[in-house]
């Protein structure tokens, strides 16, 4: 399974920001989409770097009133790690959890076409899972049974 | 207007496409506690069951097993089936919204994907799938004709289809006659001259999407002897490292497999299958009559992508296979439904979690919903649309809780059999398929196959006393 069939059903919603664009403006964003992160693009929708809640968490504290006048440029993640459409979800599962990352932007010929997160993995794996018991369990029952032919 | 699911006001829902996905969700659907639902599934073609009748090999019979639960599922009063009757064809979305709360889409990955490299379209080289629904038995595809005096065949592509393709090829008319594959290829298989089958994969051995008892199936037929290049089945050190931090014991046994294969000394077998990897078909050669003449292949290294899945690339170095038949099997995509948004980049439904999404607003299309490979891409086994169908329903009682449903002039389980029939008079029954059932599987037992399909629907029609 590939990063593409967990994006075929996400619509086609990427909401971005850019560098420029003030913290206070980011968090309406993240609010109004109920997620965790914003890719952030500059004008040729090329990601340039991801700003998550927890960066935004951990630049208020001692700084309560200046956060939100920031520009997202100020707290973003720069070294952005990105996933192409192929990617297979094993290996992306694999360094996400290991680099602790939570929402991957997947671009294409440096484009963004989509983000996951690591919920979206997780839960592809757990179906994938689950998907493979079932079908192994109606063979198994199959070979119990007396064989009998089907269509 | 009061809320429909109760006994008085069944919620009905059209579901367009018989395969295991629409049962899976037929199942949720009447399930769901202190619901009453009325489901009637559509389809194309007259029987039901999907791919696991025309995808599913049919020397896997033991898989074709599932069939049971969704005759349980059947068999619920509230279900109906409509088959030989197609969306865009004999119904529109806008007479299923007449007529039904909610639509729920489930056809499927129906088309394949091209290769996009010069040659792909001389005579010989075909789509794997026509190659499959053409074995199976399906109405659409009985008329095909393949090739089968040619003694070198290629597959590209190293997933399920390929290597079901690679079997059937390599298997004998005895091995074949045990099954229910159709009479027409059986036929064509008896007479087959292919005496070497490839099987090309782009990256290396454990990145292989065959499973594990697929690999040891191909080192047990009856005349055919299977082999791979010792250099391609190697471990790179990007695979090694890879298998080694996820402790991948199965992938470990693969590639200890296909070693296995490369090591072996061929057993004067009649058919050899030759399984390649790291290499990628860059041109079909044409024979100088617009035939398959022979393909020409790129070596590839892998290399990691930032996420670590490793991907190949090719080296410059090529290498010319000689066959005359070519079988793609590199990926497959929905096609659009006529009346529904379509997602061309992913070949799916546009959907979010299985609601239709309006391509302009990006909002749901309110009653309009989707599931299966035609909802997330052709993934995963059968079972896997059993948690993606779950996924659709949740939001469909969901929206259902919040009335988000379509308030139907004539919702009616008579007016959608009038409609119906009207429409498409050759309209067949779950009753005309069990009757159909028997007798194929009746057929079947006079010459010891697990059944005789029924491929036109003209025979159908006959077997059933009806024109």
């Amino acid at each position: 399974m590939t990063i593409a069939s967990l994006l075929a059903r996400k619509g086609v919603k990427v909401v971005t920001i850019q560098p420029e664009h003030q913290i206070r403006q980011a968090l309406a964003l993240l609010a109004e989409h109920n997620i965790g992160a914003l890719v952030v693009v500059d004008p040729g929708a090329r990601p340039i770097g991801i700003l998550s809640e927890r960066d935004v968490v951990r630049a208020a504290i001692g700084d309560e009133r200046g956060v939100f006048d920031k520009p997202v440029s100020a707290l973003m993640t720069r070294n952005l790690i990105v996933g192409v459409p192929q990617d297979d979800l094993t290996s992306v599962g694999y360094t996400m959890t290991e680099k602790r990352i939570r929402h991957l932007p997947v671009v294409e010929q440096g484009r963004l076409v989509g983000i996951i997160s690591i919920g979206d993995v997780v839960k592809a794996q757990r179906d994938q899972y689950q998907g493979e018991v079932d079908t192994l369990q109606f063979q198994l029952i199959a070979d119990q049974e007396k064989p009998v032919a089907r269509a | 207007m009061t809320r429909p699911g109760s006994e008085g006001a069944p919620l009905r829902v059209a579901i367009v496409g018989a395969g295991p996905t629409g049962y899976y969700a037929a199942d949720q659907l009447f399930r769901q506690p202190g619901l009453v639902a009325e489901v009637d599934m559509y389809d194309r073609v007259p029987t039901p069951y999907g791919l696991v009748r025309a995808g599913v090999a049919p020397d896997h019979q033991k898989i074709k097993s599932v069939t049971a639960s969704f005759d349980k599922v059947a068999a619920n009063p509230r279900f109906r089936f409509f088959g030989c009757v197609e969306l865009g064809r004999h119904v529109t979305v806008e007479d299923l919204r007449k007529h039904y709360h909610m639509l729920l889409y489930t056809t499927g990955a129906q088309t394949d994907r091209r290769m996009g490299i010069p040659g792909e379209d001389l005579k010989n080289s075909h789509a794997a799938t026509e190659f499959v629904a053409w074995y199976n038995g399906h109405p659409d595809y009985r008329q095909l004709t393949f090739d089968l005096s040619q003694e070198r065949a290629a597959i590209v592509g190293v997933g399920n289809v390929a290597v079901d393709v690679a079997r059937i090829l390599s298997r004998t008319p005895a091995e074949l006659e045990k099954t229910d594959i159709a009479d027409y290829a059986l036929e064509a298989l008896r007479a087959s001259r292919v005496r070497e089958v490839y099987l090309l994969g782009r990256r290396g051995p454990a990145q292989a999407a065959f499973t594990n008892p697929e690999v040891k199936e191909l080192g047990e037929l009856a005349d055919a002897d299977v082999t791979a290049v010792p250099e391609e089945v190697e471990l790179d050190d990007l695979s090694r490292a890879a298998m080694e931090r996820a402790s991948d014991r199965a992938t470990q046994k693969k590639v200890d497999l296909l070693q296995e294969y490369a090591r072996r000394a061929p057993s004067g077998k009649r058919r050899r299958l030759i399984l390649r990897f790291l290499v990628s078909p860059v041109e079909i050669l044409d024979n100088g009559a617009g035939a398959v003449g022979g393909m020409r292949l790129v070596r590839n290294k892998l290399y990691a992508t930032d996420t670590g899945t490793l991907q190949p690339k090719p080296t410059g170095e090529f290498d010319d296979l000689p066959v005359g038949l070519v079988f793609r099997s590199v990926g497959y995509k929905g096609v659009p439904l006529a009346g529904v948004p379509f997602n061309d980049k992913w070949g799916v439904i546009l959907n979010e979690k299985g609601r239709v999404l309006d391509p302009t607003s990006k909002q749901p299309v309110v009653g309009e919903y989707t599931a299966g490979w035609i909802k997330r891409g052709p993934t995963g086994v059968i079972g896997t649309n059993k948690p993606d169908a779950a996924e659709t329903v949740a939001c469909m009682m969901e929206d259902l809780a919040a009335d988000r449903v379509l308030h139907p002039a004539e919702a009616s389980r008579e007016a959608v059999e009038r409609l119906v029939r009207e429409r498409q008079p050759r309209c067949f029954s779950y009753q005309d398929w069990l009757r159909l059932n028997e007798l194929e599987v009746q057929r079947g037992k006079e010459t010891g196959r697990p059944r005789v399909k029924f491929t036109t629907i003209e025979d159908m029609l006959a077997a059933l006393g009806r024109r």
